[in-house]
């Protein structure tokens, strides 16, 4: 399998701002990692259920009951920014209209 | 009278409930030791003596009372920086959780400091457990306390180094692909990843999770015993947690006795190009005299081996890419001040806050799940891991423990692993245990002509951690190495 990874558009996908210097090393070295990991195109994997979990647990479930949570102080102090101490600012997420 | 920061954790515990010494005595002991020793080896990223003292004073009034959490009430602990401690920052060695505080402790931690156990700092590691070296921390590398022109192993480089030099008498760790067992080895201690299940994550920073464990580094067998007795066991914290009754490891210890146990060593292992002929021949000589204590050595096949690093990376990354997504400057850590708009906020934040390696694996993992490229990479690897667990059930109808190098070679030079697929290679014996979920541990048995530690890795299947411990006690008393600290 030969690849050519855009580098570029999966840091988009993956929310990194890369450096230009950045694209260039990482691409050189992942794709040198691709061209390795593409010898699994060799296995014949017809019939085969993939694994998901080693130990495969299946309907994990619990009792339906209210318990501790975390300390809403203890939580809030490791935001880089609060309102009212129990909100946790962000940036603008609806940019405003400019009439 | 033995200096007390050379006690391992069995002997510090008998020393405290004898009244040898206090745990304050202990603690202070070991503080004098990171103070001599740290600044060549660099293994503690944060160490504040004024915490360790205080819970070592409360640890001597309770013992004192007749109120002993434990027989290990008192023992200093060190703790990997992606393990939760309340109340202590919990970085992952990553600039991007600059400032963060842990509000809660880690069900493996929360169940060691139940028995009395004081955590005892912050250890290096490669930057949220990317890397085999230690090199990859973001904040500074860790060296090997035995040559510090090399590396100390990875991802756990600072809990392995500490352990060694005798600045700690035992750590805590993570393994996700040898992250405990590689370290182990280079650093000439006993390092062990449990089960997949059998130690709730719960509190251990994510990176692969159906990979991780969390485990113990020590300088004996009874000590990984003890620990794991400690922390294993089922919490609702943790959905991937097993359930049933675990434990009862260190007392198995006593029966340790490998009359009739069948050594499995697989043929594939040792035709790995770059197998040192030192390693090769450390653990030939294990072989050799587990066979004299009564052992039966048989040649097994793990066909599929050569296609682990492959599945790990894919699968690994895949996985890392989806977890290191939390990362992004809103509820924790450092957050890109200047950007306009949130969608800057998380590109930036990112690009600030995470180093080379890990950027390069959120990109792998991103691309491997990526539309189009989901089939070709990741589900075909979740297939070569059914079939790589497939090959450990067929070799364990045959053996019952697998005999095997921890890594090729001694711990490598600092900056010679700098390719990361370079690096990559280097996990062939260790990879395979996360991705089949069994246990392994590794025991040093040699020490070079140059002074460098060699391990020997023992494999065991699911649920198989008495009997590993066994026969790891059998090497350790057949390597007869005894307890040896570096010069620092």
């Amino acid at each position: 399998m030969k690849t050519n990874l855009d580098v570029r558009y999966v840091a988009d996908l993956a929310r990194i701002d890369l450096t230009a210097d950045e694209a260039h090393r990482y691409g050189a070295q992942l794709d040198a990692v691709l061209d390795y990991v593409g010898q699994l195109a060799e296995l014949d994997v017809a019939g085969l259920e993939p694994t998901a979990h080693a130990m495969p647990l299946v309907n994990v479930l619990r009792e339906d009951r209210a318990g501790d949570s975390l300390p809403r102080a203890g939580v809030l102090a490791n935001a880089p920014a609060v309102a009212d101490d129990q909100f946790i600012q962000v940036p603008p997420v609806i940019e405003e209209e400019t009439p | 009278m033995t200096e007390l920061w050379k006690l391992s954790l069995a002997e510090a515990a008998a020393a405290l409930e004898t009244g040898r010494c206090s745990a304050r005595d202990l603690c202070a002991g070991l503080l004098g030791r990171v103070r001599a020793a740290d600044a060549r080896v660099q293994a503690f990223l944060r160490l504040d003596d004024a915490t360790v003292l205080a819970a070592a004073d409360a640890s001597d009034a309770r013992r004192r009372a007749g109120r002993a959490l434990s027989r290990f009430d008192g023992v200093p602990l060190a703790i990997k920086d992606n393990l939760s401690v309340a109340g202590q920052p919990c970085g992952c060695a990553s600039k991007i959780l600059e400032g963060y505080t842990a509000p809660y402790d880690a069900t493996a931690v929360a169940r060691l400091r139940e028995d009395g156990f004081i955590p005892f700092g912050r250890m290096n590691m490669d930057e949220f457990a990317m890397g085999s070296t230690t090199e990859n921390s973001g904040v500074r590398p860790t060296l090997n306390p035995w040559d510090t022109s090399r590396v100390p192993g990875g991802s756990s480089g600072g809990s392995a180094a500490a352990v060694a030099a005798g600045m700690a008498p035992a750590a805590l760790g993570s393994d996700t692909g040898g992250s405990i067992r590689q370290p182990a080895g280079f650093c000439g201690v006993v390092g062990l990843k449990p089960t997949y299940g059998l130690v709730s994550r719960y509190g251990l920073v994510a990176f692969a999770s159906s990979l991780d464990q969390i485990g113990p580094l020590t300088r004996t067998v009874e000590d990984a015993a003890i620990l794991l007795d400690g922390m294993c066991g089922h919490d609702p914290m943790d959905s991937t947690s097993l359930p049933g009754r675990h434990g009862g490891y260190a007392a198995a210890l006593a029966e340790a006795d490998v009359r009739g146990l069948r050594i499995g060593l697989p043929r594939e292992y040792f035709e790995v190009a770059g197998l040192a002929p030192e390693v090769r021949q450390a653990v030939e000589n294990m072989a050799a005299a587990l066979e004299q204590q009564g052992a039966r050595r048989v040649e097994v096949s793990l066909p599929r081996s050569k296609y682990a690093i492959a599945t790990y990376y894919i699968i690994a990354t895949a996985e890392a890419s989806a977890n290191l997504a939390r990362f992004d400057g809103i509820r924790y850590g450092a957050r890109a001040p200047d950007a306009a708009n949130l969608l800057e906020t998380y590109r930036q934040t990112r690009a600030r806050g995470f180093g080379d390696e890990v950027k390069r694996r959120i990109i792998l993992g991103t691309y491997v799940l990526s539309s189009g490229y989901y089939d070709a990479y990741y589900l075909r690897a979740q297939k070569a891991r059914t079939l790589i667990r497939q090959d450990f059930e067929a070799a364990y109808r045959d053996c019952d423990v697998i005999l095997a190098p921890v890594a090729p070679t001694p711990a490598p030079r600092r900056g010679e692993l700098s390719d990361p697929l370079q690096m990559y290679l280097a996990d062939i014996y260790t990879i395979s245990v996360n991705l089949a979920g069994i246990c392994g541990i590794s025991v040093p048995c040699a020490v070079t002509g140059g002074g460098l530690p060699v391990g020997l890795q023992l494999i065991g299947p699911a649920l198989g951690e008495t009997r590993l411990l066994q026969t790891a006690r059998a090497v350790e008393q057949a390597a007869a190495l005894g307890t040896r600290f570096p010069n620092l």
